[in-house]
């Protein structure tokens, strides 16, 4: 990365308008701060190879405890959205299929709730298959 | 008991307190042990009365325990000279400005009195805080008073920050303003601050670990996430005869019809399991905010103290 585009970069990080908490969320703040990262990982606003703020720092900038950004951060290294380095903070990891990763996952996290909320409707396997298929049909209709 | 008093015990906490009791005539605060790490935010939560502002005069040197010891900062605090206290600032709601004189008289004035004061820091806490220095104390509102004094604090540099209910009465933007400088200030994982509030949320948002204090007593002190991520409340299905399962902190909270609500302080994954298979239907397995969690454990601790 260049100086110019680490400067702009670093700006950006401060305004960390890019993370938005928040109190009527009933998830925890921690898993808001997973979830944003990932997101912006997932839609390729933060590259492989990007540092991201410090914990403290984001804590500071975020005004949330260390130990949010710390759990965040703990969390997103094991599944390997991001690596720690000793000493060096933490980057966006760099393996490929990285992003698809991320997508898959949501992708299966939707999916898994769909399944729920049939059961919860009593929908049988056919029907819940026919809907799948309506709903893939629906986002995939060329426009006349 | 004054050796005993003056000798610390070995710590590398930012602060110790060990079995500390005071006694009053209406007021017993009663085994306190409390350990603060270096770089930590720490909440003190309780109702009024509770015995928190006791906790920090004692920590302060201001209030002479009956038993226990304390140490601050690696020193005992009952042999500390003011100038031993340079490193700690705090913060008390009933502490008296001149009224009649400027904030800038105050800062020139503390600034003469402890040689770590930081002006350019100061400088940038009027301009944050929105704080003018030539206004007389009179002039002020609550708020800015509020921020004004944290100003004179915090402009020292101290180590440790003691601070009593500092975002009582604060608006909603004023008490971010202050939020938001105090973690400004740990980005320096040397620095510590342990606050106190009856406000659950300030405490939630901040805070690394939180000490519920009730009536003179700790009724609960760790880490903020083991609060949250331990505490759940249970909604079941079950017939009149229905037997709660041993569950180690299982408590019913309310009956209504087949209805049972029940709040367990101890969480773990196969709890939904074993309540399951005991002949109830678990409707709903709910994670609760620490407002909910502080209330069921002080009712909880007063419950345990009664029977």
């Amino acid at each position: 990365m260049t100086d110019e585009l680490l400067r702009v970069y670093t700006v950006y990080m401060n305004n960390h308008s890019w993370i938005t908490l928040s109190q009527s969320d009933p998830r925890a703040l921690y898993l808001q701060v997973i979830e944003q990262i990932q997101r912006r990982v997932a839609v390729g606003d933060l590259l492989p190879g990007t540092e991201l703020p410090s914990i403290r720092q984001l804590a500071a900038d975020l005004s949330v405890s260390v130990i949010t950004i710390k759990r965040a951060y703990l969390e997103l290294e094991r599944e390997g959205t991001i690596t720690t380095r000793q000493g060096k903070g933490s980057v966006v990891s760099d393996q490929p299929g990285l992003q698809s990763s991320i997508a898959q996952r949501e992708l299966d996290e939707h999916l898994n709730q769909a399944a729920q909320l049939g059961a919860l409707l009593g929908l049988s396997k056919t029907e819940m298959q026919r809907r799948i298929t309506e709903a893939y049909e629906k986002s995939h209709r060329k426009p006349k | 008991m004054s050796t005993a008093l003056n000798q610390p015990h070995q710590t590398t906490a930012a602060a110790s307190l060990r079995g500390i009791a005071k006694s009053y005539k209406h007021f017993r605060l009663n085994n306190i042990d409390l350990e603060i790490e270096p770089g930590t935010v720490n909440g003190l939560i309780g109702p009024n009365g509770a015995g928190k502002s006791t906790i920090m005069r004692i920590m302060m040197g201001l209030v002479t325990p009956d038993q226990g010891t304390v140490s601050v900062l690696g020193q005992p605090i009952s042999s500390r000279e003011a100038s031993a206290k340079q490193d700690i600032g705090f913060f008390s709601d009933d502490m008296r400005l001149y009224k009649s004189e400027s904030l800038a008289f105050h800062m020139q004035f503390v600034r003469s009195l402890y040689p770590n004061w930081d002006e350019d820091y100061a400088q940038q806490l009027l301009a944050r805080f929105g704080l003018i220095a030539q206004q007389k104390i009179k002039g002020l509102s609550h708020g800015q008073r509020v921020k004004a004094l944290l100003l004179l604090i915090l402009a020292r540099r101290p180590r440790l920050l003691i601070l009593d209910e500092p975002t009582n009465g604060l608006d909603p933007v004023a008490k971010q303003e202050v939020l938001s400088e105090l973690m400004q200030i740990v980005t320096d994982e040397t620095r510590t601050i342990l606050y106190s509030s009856h406000n659950t949320q300030d405490v939630e948002q901040i805070c690394d670990t939180i000490t519920f204090i009730d009536r003179g007593r700790m009724i609960a002190s760790s880490n903020r996430d083991e609060f949250l991520d331990g505490w759940r409340r249970f909604k079941l299905q079950a017939p009149q005869s229905w037997q709660a399962p041993a569950i180690e902190g299982l408590r019913p909270e309310s009956t209504f019809g087949n209805l049972r609500v029940m709040t367990l302080d101890r969480y773990q994954a196969e709890v939904e399991g074993r309540l399951q298979s005991s002949g109830a239907t678990l409707e709903s397995s709910e994670a609760m905010t620490l407002e909910e969690i502080f209330v069921a454990a002080v009712l909880r601790g007063r419950e345990e103290k009664q029977q």
